[in-house]
């Protein structure tokens, strides 16, 4: 497929989208973000990058990933036409290996010897000790402690690829301290490492770059779309942590007027409990990791301890910049999923259609057939499917009680 | 009350040594044991600075991150930071009272009230961590209206562009960070500091502290000879970390430390 090199929406040159955005780092990380900023614009600008990028999206991911009209699923809705796409089918199984290729891509161009990278469910360090292995680069991934015991199955994939795991025990031992620890490595190191951060969010050229590269979710979606259903979809619908994912799918469609932008954020225990990860329907701005945008906070600016999602990768008490910027234009509807919501569609779906999707995913999802449910069958519900769930499986065990009666005699 | 900063470096000057510059957290081990460790220190350097605690401290050391994290498990809060301030303010007009922190604790309040309470505290400058000169727009001009001097950190990898950029707006002194990392690692190798602060120089005419790994009496020493201010601030912090269970001797470390880096300091 051909993909659309031109950057749309570009932020400004100090990576402000609207008031929300920048460069709020540390002096010592300046220059090497502005680094990274050359070495990015150089190589979007060079045929021969993409080249290399599409190439191995194609013959090493697996794009592009098929658009599923869920029959089964829109069935058992009772309204809109349900279209998931399928990130869940990349290798590694999430959406997130299309920023690692590109980011590894960048810091093999800017001369890294070795990478690291932040993760909470452990999808995008999946993908970092995944491009790590394939381009022979060191790679160490930053991971809250609390999340290590999570999403294990994850640890143990990327210690097989090589990838020295390293347990962060400060702060609340989540996502958000993961980061932290990360940009302090990386402040002492960045003469030969590269920092492939995992979302749209920090500090620019970070959110601009990271959903660069996830534009081919969208881009593909759309076409797939027009080309199956003869039209484009009326909504569309993806989770947010950070915000990769969804600006993948939503931002190719920002022009689009007549479809309806829809961002999931993480419900946990209910909105109204303080115990979730909606930062944009319930934070207020601020600044943290390097950037402008809505932050879960107190009064006093301190971050939330309390941020809460059943599922790692959601579990985050900031939101990329541009979600927020789009959300201010009104060009974004906000919805959210509890933890149960998800859960109750993560089942659903897997029932319905024999997919097992990831819990992330799950809360699109839950917002997604809900939407639908209140449409007409002739309208179109798009769902990014951003990842599969076998990540998952221990904490969905734990949920449902479930054991697998293998028992000693 | 007029900003001490320019008296400070004109006193030390006029005596011919460099300044001490001492960093404690704000309510690290607790808010009251804190205000005494503080005014304490305050005795002894000619600039204090006073950390205000954050939940996400990323530009900070083991040791600075746990101070913090004890400083907010004790409940400390922004007008503590205050308080101590005043405190300090009170015991030693001549002081320069700095607070160090990150961004989103006076974004979040507003700049706004947040100057406007630091001068009425005494506080004569802030320095924001995650505020490089490309962001400082946000708070510039409202700290300028309150009297406040607007801080901003060097670093080794600061080019010659950005040199020129944190220059153009700095006030006060700037900070110069002796290594590419976090508070509380190894200090940077004395002659590739003394090179930069030339550099720099060609660029300010504001004085210029030494900071980032200062440990020893013998680096405060070595950075004296040839920078207006030397920094001390893991070192002093982890006189609390050392007798965290002994107000005592914790206070007692922190004086005896801080005396032999003005000892050291002195020609
Ligand atoms: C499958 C999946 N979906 C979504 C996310 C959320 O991240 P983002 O908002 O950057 O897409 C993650 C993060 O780990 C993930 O693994």
């Amino acid at each position: 497929m051909d993909y659309d090199l031109e950057i749309k929406h570009a932020p400004d040159e100090g990576g402000h989208f609207g008031k929300y955005g920048g460069r709020f780092a540390a002096e010592t990380l300046m220059q090497p973000l502005k680094e990274i900023e050359d070495a990015f614009f150089e190589a979007w600008a060079d045929p021969a990058f993409h080249v290399e990028r599409l190439d191995l999206l194609k013959n090493y991911v697996g794009r592009m990933t098929p658009l599923y009209h869920a029959k089964q699923l829109t069935h058992a809705v009772g309204g809109a036409q349900i279209y998931l796409k399928r990130e869940d089918l990349n290798h590694t199984g999430a959406h997130k290996v299309n920023n690692t290729i590109g980011q590894a891509l960048l810091a093999r161009r800017m001369g890294k010897k070795k990478v690291i990278a932040e993760t909470g469910a452990g999808q995008h360090g999946v993908a970092t000790a995944t491009v790590a292995a394939m381009f022979n680069m060191q790679c160490d991934i930053y991971m809250g402690k609390e999340d290590i015991r999570r999403q294990a199955p994850n640890v143990f994939r990327m210690k097989l690829l090589g990838a020295n795991v390293i347990a962060v025990d400060s702060g609340t031992g989540t996502l958000k301290d993961a980061v932290n620890e990360a940009l302090r490595v990386w402040v002492a190191s960045c003469e030969d490492t590269y920092y492939i951060f995992g979302t749209a969010a920090g500090p620019h050229p970070f959110p601009l770059m990271v959903r660069q590269f996830h534009t081919v979710i969208g881009q593909e979606a759309r076409k797939q779309c027009l080309e199956q259903a003869g039209r484009l979809p009326d909504v569309a619908v993806a989770c947010v942590g950070g915000g990769s994912n969804a600006m993948g799918l939503l931002h190719p469609l920002w022009d689009d007027e007549s479809v309806k932008l829809v961002a999931v954020e993480a419900g946990g225990h209910g909105l109204e409990t303080g115990e979730h990860a909606a930062s944009l329907a319930k934070g207020q701005p601020g600044i943290i990791h390097g950037s402008l945008s809505y932050v879960l906070d107190d009064e006093e600016g301190q971050i939330s301890a309390d941020a809460h999602s059943i599922s790692a990768g959601l579990d985050y008490p900031g939101v990329g910049p541009e979600l927020a910027h789009m959300m201010d234009v009104g060009r974004l509807d906000l919805d959210s999923a509890t933890d149960d919501e998800a859960l109750e569609a993560f089942e659903m779906l897997t029932k319905a259609e024999g997919i097992i999707p990831a819990l992330e995913s799950s809360h699109a999802l839950a917002a997604g057939i809900r939407i639908a449910s209140s449409m007409k069958p002739e309208e179109i519900v798009l769902i990014n499917l951003s990842g599969r769930g076998d990540k998952d499986l221990n904490t969905v065990m734990d949920k449902f009680g479930f054991d697998v009666g293998a028992k000693d005699e | 009350m007029s900003n001490q900063l320019s008296h400070v470096f004109a006193r030390c000057t006029k005596e011919n040594r460099a300044a001490l510059v001492g960093y404690l957290t704000a309510g690290d081990p607790s808010i009251a044991t804190s205000e005494q460790l503080i005014c304490a220190l305050a005795e002894q350097v000619d600039i204090i600075e006073i950390g205000m605690p954050f939940s996400d401290p990323a530009a900070d050391g083991p040791v600075i991150q746990a101070a913090s994290e004890r400083a907010l498990q004790a409940g400390t809060k922004i007008k503590d930071v205050f308080l101590i301030a005043q405190k300090v303010r009170q015991l030693k007009p001549e002081i320069g009272i700095v607070l160090m922190g990150y961004a989103n604790v006076p974004y979040t309040m507003g700049f706004e009230v947040f100057a406007k309470q630091a001068r009425d505290s005494g506080v004569d400058g802030v320095l924001l961590v995650d505020i490089p000169a490309e962001e400082s727009g946000i708070c510039a001009k409202i700290f300028q209206t309150h009297g406040l001097s607007q801080i901003m950190l060097l670093a080794p990898t600061s080019t010659e562009q950005r040199i020129a950029l944190a220059a153009s707006i700095a006030q006060g002194f700037i900070y110069y960070v002796s290594l590419a990392g976090i508070t509380g690692a190894e200090m940077g190798e004395v002659k590739g500091i003394q090179d930069k602060l030339s550099l720099i120089r060609q660029y300010t005419k504001l004085p210029i502290c030494v900071g980032f790994g200062v440990k020893t009496p013998a680096q405060a020493e070595s950075i004296a000879t040839f920078a207006d201010g030397v920094v001390v601030g893991s070192h002093f912090v982890s006189q609390i970390t050392s007798n965290i269970d002994d107000d005592d001797a914790m206070l007692c470390a922190l004086t005896s430390s801080a005396s032999a880096m003005v000892q050291a300091m002195k020609w």
